[in-house]
């Protein structure tokens, strides 16, 4: 019990009030006087980060920013040429903000930088980063690494729509006459 | 008519400026910025809030007394500038030169607390409630010690009359009617044999001529923070608490009137400090010897220039008593109840009390 107590000496004479009172009134001019400096606005790995005592810590934001480094996870990037059309970050997603369609390629329709073989085509791939809540784990799941977060995450929109973002390479004329290529081949194979 | 259309511009134009002040000195003390970007240097934030204020949506309560609402910041408002009609800005200008001025001033202002308890009831909200009972509280208790602090000014001075009051504390007192033949001694006391009418600037103003009113000057600002309720006394509108007290409900038009009301009581009881305490329009320079200082800074009155003299000494000196308020809100932490109520029965109506006596005595020496 004793040893859980803390002695606060208490102060409870007039001067010593005065003098406590005067000591903060003091404490918040010296602030005043200091607030002709503006902090240096350094990244965390700066070596003056923690050195600095004084002065306005305000980020004028949108005319002043601090680096963001470069492995910064914000914006998605998906490299389409990369996808396999696998899915899977859709259905890691915890908000369901991505939406894939898929279309059966008639036959392999190339290979990805890491050599995997590509079967399907994208007519659709939208990323809806106004419900993100850039997680990531779409990007640890993607197999062959083609959906990666970017340091850019200073992306507002007037319009919402727009926060949607279509990462498909295929024309709708495309998706149409890939999607009847392979129903052709489809009816071929019944024959 | 005109004169309150004059009185209203100027007040808002204070009560603004004091605003933007606010937010700036509140951002330096916590090593921000503050408002930047509406004018130069976010000047005109304040203009933009009270115009955004303006046109926001009169939202009443379902639920809420809607008469009593409806009346509350009307009255408040009222109150707070009715007390400006006897307050003297320079020597020739005063909207009414009522004889029982500082006395119709403590009483009009007190209507203030029939207003907020209104807000509060007419909310229909326990928080609106609970303010507004706190701040009635706080109130009624601390204007017992303003009152007693003003009473002692006012026992030196002998007069009810702020106008007459503010005379007496510089070089023009034998220019008052009824003052020809007074005359300031040093510290008041006749029997120091020194003569300083004709020396003027700080030598003649209240809290020289009586050095002990200091204190009532002292208790006399604390009191006038709790009346504000401006930290360290807000605990009426305690945000953390109460979210906002009794002005919870309001929005658009009428939250503006209580805002405006609620800074324009802070000019009105730092108006009344100066001209009880610190000399009023007169200026701080004394004559010395060929140096005519303060009749250089006082000027003949009934000019323009001196008109323009008193508006500037009287309110550069309640500028920097409102920076003082600012600076002290953003320092303090909020009292508890039971300490706000401590220092008002116990300390500062005690000590006030014993003003008053040494006040008494001390007028004796000074004929
Ligand atoms: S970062 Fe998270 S929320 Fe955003 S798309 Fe990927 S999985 Fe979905
Ligand atoms: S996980 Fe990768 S490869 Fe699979 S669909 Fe998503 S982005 Fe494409």
């Amino acid at each position: 019990m004793e040893n859980n107590t803390v002695n606060i000496e208490s102060k409870n004479s007039f001067w010593a009030s005065v003098s406590s009172l005067w000591s903060g009134l003091m404490l918040s001019l010296r602030h005043i006087r200091k607030a002709t400096k503006r902090r240096n606005q350094a990244y965390i790995s700066d070596k003056d980060y923690f050195a600095q005592k004084e002065g306005l810590v305000t980020l004028k934001y949108p005319y002043e920013a601090i680096p963001v480094p470069d492995n910064g996870r914000y914006r998605l990037h998906n490299e389409i040429d990369d996808c396999i059309v696998c899915d899977l970050c859709a259905k890691i997603c915890p908000v369901n903000c991505i939406e894939i369609e898929s279309i059966k390629a008639t036959e392999e329709i190339g290979i990805t930088s890491d050599g995997t073989k590509k079967r399907l085509y994208a007519p659709k791939f939208d990323i809806d980063l106004a419900k993100c809540c850039y997680c990531g784990l779409c990007t640890t799941v993607c197999p062959t690494d083609c959906l990666t977060m970017t340091k850019v995450y200073d992306f507002p929109e007037v319009d919402i729509k727009n926060m949607i973002y279509h990462f498909t390479d295929l024309t709708p004329e495309q998706a149409r006459e890939k999607q009847l290529l392979f129903e052709q081949q489809q009816a071929a194979k019944k024959k | 008519m005109v004169a309150l259309l004059v009185c209203l511009v100027v007040i808002l134009g204070v009560v603004i400026a004091l605003a933007y002040a606010e937010r700036k000195v509140a951002a330096f003390i916590q090593d921000r910025l503050g408002p930047t970007e509406v004018g130069p240097y976010g000047m005109f934030q304040a203009i933009i809030d009270v115009v955004k204020l303006l046109q926001k949506e009169d939202i009443i309560p379902t639920v809420a007394d809607k008469n009593l609402f409806r009346l509350a910041p009307i009255i408040i408002f009222a109150a707070v500038l009715a007390g400006f009609a006897v307050v003297p800005v320079s020597p020739d200008l005063i909207a009414s030169g009522a004889e029982v001025g500082i006395f119709f001033l403590l009483s009009i202002v007190s209507l203030d607390v029939i207003g907020l308890l209104m807000a509060g009831w007419g909310s229909n909200n326990k928080y609106a409630v609970l303010g507004a009972m706190r701040s009635v509280g706080q109130i009624v208790s601390y204007e017992i010690p303003a009152g007693l602090a003003i009473l002692s000014a006012i026992m030196i001075c002998q007069s009810l009359n702020l106008q007459e009051i503010s005379f007496q504390q510089g070089i023009l007192l034998n220019q008052f009617a009824g003052l020809e033949n007074e005359k300031n001694y040093l510290f008041g006391l006749k029997a120091l044999q020194i003569d300083v009418t004709q020396v003027g600037g700080i030598t003649t103003w209240n809290i020289v001529r009586m050095p002990f009113l200091m204190v009532s000057f002292i208790v006399y600002y604390i009191a006038s923070l709790a009346e504000c309720n401006r930290a360290p006394f807000d605990i009426p509108e305690a945000e953390s608490e109460l979210v906002a007290g009794f002005h919870v409900e309001y929005s658009g038009f009428r939250f503006a009137a209580l805002f405006l009301a609620e800074y324009t009581m802070m000019v009105l009881v730092c108006l009344v400090a100066t001209i009880l305490f610190l000399g009023s329009w007169n200026t701080p320079l004394p004559n010395l010897g060929p140096l005519k200082l303060a009749t250089w800074t006082t000027s003949t009155p009934g000019t323009i220039v001196a008109n323009l003299w008193g508006f500037f000494w009287l309110m550069s000196k309640v500028s920097i008593l409102l920076l003082s308020q600012i600076w002290l809100r953003w320092t303090y932490p909020r009292m508890r109840v039971d300490q706000l109520m401590q220092l008002c029965w116990k300390i500062l109506i005690p000590v006030s009390l014993g003003m008053v006596l040494l006040a008494g005595i001390w007028r004796l020496l000074m004929i």
